[in-house]
């Protein structure tokens, strides 16, 4: 057998593995490709009850005996605001299921409604006090749980003890439902409310207003920070300098340190030794610059790098001092390739969370930030405090948290992009 | 008048320099046609305007940061009782002052309390020390402002001195980088060290029990306190085989197909879409593999049990599982890496020349063939490089093992089980209200040192490899 006929025996074989390679290849593109279908579907699906909430139809007396006001022409608002709103809706429902008198029974069949729905009905009391001394037809906000039950997400044939809503409550339910007084509408404290320990009550406004902050303060800081050191490493720098080379190693070495040591430097340095409050936006901004800044530098070196030499010859050729050539020159031409990758890092910045477990941006907080003080969170951290919870209803408020995440990401790098696209220029 | 007042008047009244300076310079451009001036005007304006607000805003910045600690310094000194006060009560105690003092002081003046008397004394106090803070940030403004704008004359050389200046701003921002490496360091090692002489470094580095929880009575089971830290490295360790085992193969078979397979179409919008991996947040992962990866794990785990016990397969039937275990962190991870490693694998193998390929080709190989044989061996050091820092990435990684990999500090081999990492204990350490000099705190910043070290020559190789790679073919 002569050398050919060797290869040519070896041939179906190796083209075999040829197309196994191959296979191979297609299959592991495939296999992340889908993972990431999965965890995107798999999120939106686990997010998709939490868009809604299920509301009970109540007629609600609202006489002055029951909110404890005296009987008179007009009310101060403060008036208003001290009234008794606790026990309205219990009122109401005991008269629709007259035949409970057990004390337990009772206590259960409170519980249908939302423990916050007192406080709905006294901004709506103080909102139109003509509702004072009549009887009004309204939609209360229901129970968790009640929620959860009427988006079929709890099983009903399962044993009364494993379920979080008893064989009574089941009954009540399916009677209000046969009577059209259960309904769902569109989940607006979602997005208008601070956090809750009541999923029903719980929204994302005050963590988004945190990061709102936080990123605020984050982009002030790192952003002309970033660039003035990259102009001054990449424009003035002199070459085979010792502290300029230790700048560059200290650059790379802190765009790899993980995350969380950033954080460790927040809560060493920034609270224990400076004695900036914890938990405070402030501080937030504080460590997430620290952590922007090499993305940023990186970027805009890699930006000011692609300005070539002709505009800094002509500019220097017509007189323009060294400064002059890179503020009016220089900078302008690279600024769309700084802004992309100071976007990428900003984006980055804002899911980020590890390091704001440190500073205390963890603990719950219920009222809306008011400015760069004030204790707060973020939303990435939301999630974290959420996905924590026992509640079953805090998983749809989790993954709808993350959607609402993955939406502002997905902006921010769709402007990258299309800064990119709209003012790339190829030299 | 509050700090932000301050801080306005300092910057409007800059402004007005500026214009005065400015005007300044114009008038001798207008009246007398003789002179000439060395600058444009503007930069006359610019150098006053900086002589102003620089020295004086640096004043206004270091006193902020230090009056609140020794404005407290001051009153403490003032109160025998709160001297006597051990470290961790002393600053208890400072703590309700500042309380006490934000509330508007005592409430009455009878409040005989030490720390509302402190209160009160603390509010006084920090007026003087704003009041002195407000007329030193004015004088040292005046000051720099007189010093410039009388003295700028036609021949003064503004533009040369402002641009001089500037690159000093630009060169004070560089540093920062350095600054930020020197707060690391200096965070991490002072505790660090306080914390090894407590426990000592080979009880930390070579013992395999890790009970952070220190006994309060003698005899309290359960809580010895061991600061052994090999469960907490080997379930580093382990989760990031397990994630390497994941994103290695798809992450560089991926890069391989793209480079060399697909057609550009296909590869410009593939990479793209499997680069949103790599931008989505950690802690979405960690959700992910909490609540929907984990419980699949588990009941894997369950099903591979139950076929143990039917088949009598000890190993098998002795499995261990939990909800929260390496495998799902460690799944989740890789997932996470593949970009990571997909685009550094890419770059270098799209370094490698073109003669080689064509090379190869021409002898007859089949394309895996030149892949195997020689592609992957020449960018070898590079995918080696990329591979160290996906491994770096993959030990710093803090949410998803927090999320999905539970806290317990098990020894185990086990991929069903629940381990507990580095990055975990330092965020369940340091989460929480406790005193900040407890040996339980002081861990966490050991083990963060530990992981910085790590990390850094990590990267440190990492780069180098890839960088000598890189001459190779330039």
């Amino acid at each position: 057998m002569n050398n050919t006929d060797i290869v040519r025996s070896s041939l179906k074989k190796r083209y075999a593995k040829e197309k196994r390679f191959k296979a191979y290849g297609i299959l592991s593109i495939g296999l992340s490709l889908f993972f990431l279908l999965f965890l995107l579907f798999d999120i939106t699906h686990k997010a998709t009850p939490a868009f809604t909430q299920t509301y009970i139809n109540l007629d609600i007396d609202f006489s002055h005996k029951n909110l404890r006001l005296e009987e008179k022409s007009s009310y101060s608002e403060k008036e208003l605001f001290n009234a008794s709103y606790r026990k309205l809706t219990s009122k109401a429902l005991y008269q629709l299921f007259p035949e409970v008198k057990d004390r337990r029974e009772k206590k259960t069949l409170r519980k249908l409604v939302s423990s916050g729905a007192q406080y709905d009905l006294r901004d709506l009391v103080i909102a139109n006090p003509n509702y004072i001394g009549t009887k009004q037809s309204i939609w209360i906000l229901a129970d968790d749980d009640v929620d959860t039950f009427a988006k079929d997400l709890i099983d009903r044939n399962l044993p009364e003890v494993q379920r979080r809503v008893k064989d009574n409550q089941i009954a009540w339910i399916d009677h209000l439902q046969a009577q059209g007084k259960i309904q769902k509408e569109l989940n607006t404290k979602f997005l208008t409310q601070g956090d809750s320990r009541e999923p029903e009550q719980a929204g994302i406004w005050g963590a988004l207003k945190g990061s709102l902050y936080v990123m605020l303060l984050t982009l002030i800081l790192s952003f002309p920070i970033g660039v003035a050191a990259a102009v001054y490493l990449e424009e003035f720098a002199p070459k085979n300098n010792w502290f300029v080379d230790l700048i560059e190693v200290n650059i790379n070495n802190l765009a790899a340190v993980p995350s969380i040591v950033f954080g460790i430097l927040g809560l060493a340095v920034y609270i224990n030794l400076f004695g900036v409050p914890r938990s405070a936006p402030l501080v937030g901004g504080l460590v997430l610059s620290l952590m922007t800044l090499p993305t940023i530098i990186i970027a805009t070196r890699a930006a000011l790098k692609s300005v070539p030499p002709s505009i800094r010859e002509a500019a220097l050729g017509v007189g323009a001092s060294k400064m002059q050539v890179i503020t009016h020159h220089v900078l302008p031409l690279a600024m769309p390739g700084i802004l992309t990758g100071s976007i990428i890092g900003m984006a980055q910045a804002l899911g980020e969370s590890a390091p704001l477990l440190m500073i205390g941006m963890v603990a719950f907080v219920a009222d809306i930030p008011q400015g760069f003080l004030d204790p707060s969170t973020v939303l990435p951290v939301q999630i974290f405090i959420w996905a924590d919870s026992p509640e079953r209803a805090f998983i749809a408020l989790t993954s709808a948290a993350i959607v609402v995440l993955l939406i502002f990401l997905f902006l921010m790098n769709l402007l990258a992009i299309i800064l990119r696209k709209k003012f790339e220029t190829r030299w | 008048m509050s700090d932000l007042d301050l801080f306005s008047i300092v910057i409007v009244s800059t402004l007005i320099v500026f214009f005065l300076a400015q005007q300044k310079a114009k008038k001798w451009q207008m009246t007398d046609s003789g002179i000439t001036l060395h600058s444009l005007p503007g930069y006359y304006g610019y150098l006053s305007a900086l002589w102003t607000a620089i020295p004086a805003l640096l004043i206004f910045a270091a006193w902020s940061f230090l009056e609140v600690n020794a404005t407290s310094m001051l009153v403490v000194g003032q109160f025998a009782e709160l001297q006597a006060l051990d470290k961790s009560s002393l600053s208890l105690a400072l703590n309700e002052i500042h309380l006490l003092a934000g509330s508007g002081g005592a409430s009455s003046a009878a409040d005989a309390s030490i720390n509302a008397q402190a209160a009160v004394l603390y509010l006084q106090y920090m007026d003087d020390s704003f009041l002195l803070k407000t007329s030193s940030v004015l004088a040292i403004a005046a000051l720099g402002f007189a010093f410039t704008y009388w003295r700028i004359t036609p021949a003064t050389r503004a533009r040369n001195s402002v641009e001089q200046l500037t690159i000093y701003a630009l060169l004070a921002c560089a540093t920062i980088a350095i600054l930020t490496t020197v707060g690391i360091v200096f965070s991490v090692i002072l505790e660090s060290i306080e914390f090894f002489k407590q426990i000592p470094i080979t009880d930390f580095l070579f013992g395999t029990h890790w009970s952070p929880q220190i006994a309060i009575r003698e005899d309290q089971a359960g809580s010895s306190g061991a600061f052994g830290a090999v469960p907490l490295f080997w379930g580093t360790i382990f989760i990031s085989i397990i994630a390497l085992m994941i994103a290695g193969p798809l992450g560089l078979i991926s890069a391989i197909y793209l480079a060399e397979y697909a057609d550009k179409k296909v590869r410009s919008v593939i990479k793209p879409i499997l680069e949103v991996l790599a931008g989505i947040p950690t802690v979405v992962y960690g959700f992910f593999a909490a609540i929907t990866i984990g419980p699949l794990v588990r009941d894997f785990g369950n099903y591979l049990r139950d076929i143990g016990v039917n088949l009598d397969i000890e190993i098998m039937a002795n499995l261990t599982v939990s909800t929260e275990s390496a495998l799902a962190a460690g799944l989740v991870m890789g997932m996470m890496i593949v970009p990571f490693i997909l685009s550094l694998s890419d770059d270098v193998i799209s370094a490698v020349p073109d003669a080689m390929r064509d090379g190869s080709t021409a002898m007859g190989a089949t394309k895996s063939e030149t892949v195997w044989k020689v592609i992957v061996p020449a960018a070898l050091p590079g995918i080696v490089g990329g591979f160290l820092l996906a491994i770096s990435r993959a030990i710093g990684e803090t949410m998803i093992v927090l999320m999905a990999a539970g806290v317990a500090a098990n020894l185990t081999a086990n991929p069903m089980d629940a381990v507990t990492t580095v990055t975990t204990q330092i965020v369940t350490l340091l989460t929480g209200d406790q005193e900040f000099d407890s040996v339980k705190t002081l861990a966490a910043f050991a083990l963060g040192l530990g992981l910085f070290i790590t990390t850094l020559l990590l990267n440190i190789i990492a780069l180098h490899v890839v960088r000598k790679y890189r001459e190779q073919y330039e």
